[in-house]
């Protein structure tokens, strides 16, 4: 309740007042983010785009027309209340979407300008260049560490020349190397939550993914694994787009360049605000978006 | 005046102990009571079983199960000489089963595969209910139909398989004599396994976390990489239950083998040769005319092929909680 209440007087305030050297806000953090992330990385294409994107399960619409630009090299974090269609929307970019039975879809999700839904396209190559991580932690449990992390080639038939560097690559970005370099061989089902997760991210990195989504990837870690997770975002987020959804607006401060604002009146979910996330945290153009950043609800 | 250092006191562990309600005790007696009966009708049978066979396993000692000759004679005297060796019975029981597995359990896994994650919901409920149905089918009848209709046809197949395959021992034959094998029993016996291991496999195939193939699809699966990838690692384990079970099936089964088999005394690998054994079958065969030794001779191939097919299903669970843990 305190917490929230200084968050408001720091947010308003914030163009007025000398900078905290320990951000204590929101919006002091997110804004020391925007100071230190390098402008205009490196092109990485055209990134990810959504347009008037809707989607249903059975007759139910969850989510209504909702566009959205990823451009490449960003991290987009999308937050909202449970039940506003943030989980929804995040599945239809990779058509993860219509695994659940009954499910529909309308719009246009397009990567480096070509629509993802298109008849014809295949779409395993869509999901090789848009890789995800779910919120709980899911290694093959019948595969060794290693093994884990080089799936993905194997089940999309890639061949890579050199494996060891690959393997060493994919650990060390996702920030699990050091922990596990000794035990490539263990099953990964003896991992700790945290290790489990950075262990998933590794392995959705070692297909090169143009993209990585991230549904709530540390909702079921404890606070240590979660710093070393937005640490390993930090760091990817200089070579691939990502898209991240959060319930934790700390994290979603800490972590991105963007966020979105998702609400559901009852009816299907919306996005009601996007923009920078220091602007998003200090300045909302919404009076729903401030009030869901500032704690009244949510 | 001096200070004592705190003596540590571990204190020793409580006995926790928790007293159910009566209706929570009658429930469990009546639980237990059940569970036991099974296995109280089930040693009642061994026993029988036992008591009844027991002069011939005192006659004929541990050659029971390791001679191969079957015979009642009479001697110059007039007493009766009996030999009874079960070993030919045994191994082709044995050699139909394996027979049976080995087309029954690919034929199976696909089927539930198909069930499982390709047919569209309509083709699915009619397929499983015909395969359900398989099971429920008289064994007479798949005796039958494997004399009438399947006998023919295997002839030629294993005509075939002789040809393209006969360097291989078991493919082997000593006479250009096909019907009535080990290799037809073991296919009637496989259209009669199939519905036991189709349905526990498609059981465990269903039970596949969610999570799991969600993440191979999110690296860019195929359907197939998927099923290869987290599938079968994680049925595997009740894939080889479901063919225990099937295996036990087809250790006991007797009229559709009976059939189908010519049943000889004499150990046989040649699966394609008309020559095979089977203790159910030969049991059913020789009931009717045997005198009260021979009896007791057959109560006592009873007793081994309970106990055989109770090692093959200790042997199976050693072999499944040894191997497939790790798939879970």
């Amino acid at each position: 309740m305190n917490e929230s209440v200084q968050l408001t007087q720091n947010g308003t305030h914030m163009s007025d007042q000398p900078k905290n050297t320990t951000p204590s806000s929101l919006s002091d953090v997110a804004a020391k983010r925007a100071e230190t992330k390098i402008a205009g990385t490196q092109p990485l294409g055209t990134g990810l785009e959504a347009r008037g994107v809707h989607a249903w399960f059975d007759k139910h619409h969850a989510l209504e027309d909702v566009s959205l630009d990823f451009s490449a090299g960003t991290v987009t974090a999308l937050i909202g209340p449970s039940g506003c269609g943030k989980s929804t929307f995040i599945r239809t970019l990779n058509r993860m979407h219509e695994f659940i039975p009954h499910t529909s879809m309308a719009g246009q999700v397009l990567l480096d300008g070509k629509d993802i839904y298109e008849p014809g396209i295949d779409v395993t190559k869509i999901r090789l260049q848009i890789g995800m991580v779910f919120q709980k932690p899911n290694p093959f449990p019948s595969m060794t560490i290693g093994e884990n992390v080089l799936s993905g080639l194997k089940l999309a038939q890639l061949k890579v020349d050199n494996q060891e560097d690959l393997l060493e690559e994919c650990l060390t970005r996702a920030g699990l190397w050091t922990e596990v370099k000794d035990r490539l061989g263990a099953h990964a089902g003896g991992l700790s939550g945290g290790q489990q997760q950075r262990l998933c991210i590794a392995r959705a990195l070692a297909v090169k993914p143009k993209v990585l989504l991230m549904d709530e990837p540390c909702s079921a870690l404890d606070p240590g694994s979660t710093l070393r997770i937005e640490e390993t975002i930090s760091q990817l987020s200089k070579s691939m787009t990502i898209v991240i959804v959060t319930h934790n607006m700390q994290q979603a401060a800490r972590v991105s360049d963007y966020t979105a604002f998702f609400l559901s009146d009852g009816g299907p979910g919306q996005m009601i605000e996007v923009g920078p996330t220091n602007e998003i945290f200090s300045r909302p153009r919404d009076e729903r978006t401030e009030n869901y950043v500032t704690g009244r609800f949510g | 005046m001096s200070i004592d250092a705190p003596v540590k006191v571990t204190p020793p562990a409580r006995k926790i102990t928790t007293k159910p309600r009566v209706s929570d005790q009658i429930f469990r007696a009546i639980v237990t009571a059940f569970s036991f009966s099974a296995l109280l009708i089930l040693s009642l049978i061994a026993i029988f079983l036992l008591i009844k066979g027991f002069t011939t396993f005192k006659e004929q000692g541990f050659g029971f199960i390791t001679n191969f000759e079957w015979s009642v004679t009479q001697d110059e005297a007039g007493k009766e000489v009996t030999h009874f060796g079960l070993l030919a019975m045994l191994v082709g029981t044995v050699v139909i089963s394996f027979v049976a597995l080995a087309i029954a359990v690919p034929l199976s896994v696909l089927t539930a595969l198909f069930l499982t994650f390709y047919a569209p919901e309509r083709i699915k409920r009619i397929l499983v209910t015909i395969v359900d149905l398989m099971a429920a089918f008289p064994s007479i009848l798949y005796g039958l139909w494997g004399f009438f209709v399947l006998m023919p046809m295997a002839e030629y197949w294993a005509k075939l398989i002789h040809k393209w395959l006969g360097w291989i021992y078991i493919f082997d034959v000593p006479d250009p004599v096909y019907t009535r094998s080990p290799f037809i029993a073991g296919i009637v016996l496989s259209v009669m396994i199939i519905p036991i291991i189709t349905s526990v496999s498609r059981e465990v195939f269903s039970q596949t976390p969610l999570d799991r193939i969600q993440a191979a699809y999110a690296l860019g699966a195929t359907k197939w990489g998927m099923i290869r990838a987290v599938v079968l690692p994680f049925g595997a384990g009740g894939v080889v239950g479901g063919s225990m079970l099937g295996l036990g099936r087809a250790f006991g089964e007797t009229v559709a083998v009976f059939s189908v088999l010519n049943i000889v005394f004499r150990t046989n690998f040649q699966i394609l040769f008309t020559q095979g054994g089977n203790v159910a079958s030969m049991i059913i065969q020789k009931w009717g005319e045997a005198g009260p030794s021979e009896v007791s001779a057959l109560m006592a191939a009873g007793l081994v092929l309970f106990i055989l097919t109770l090692m093959v299903n200790f042997l199976a669970n050693y072999v499944v909680t040894k191997t497939v843990k790790s798939g879970r």
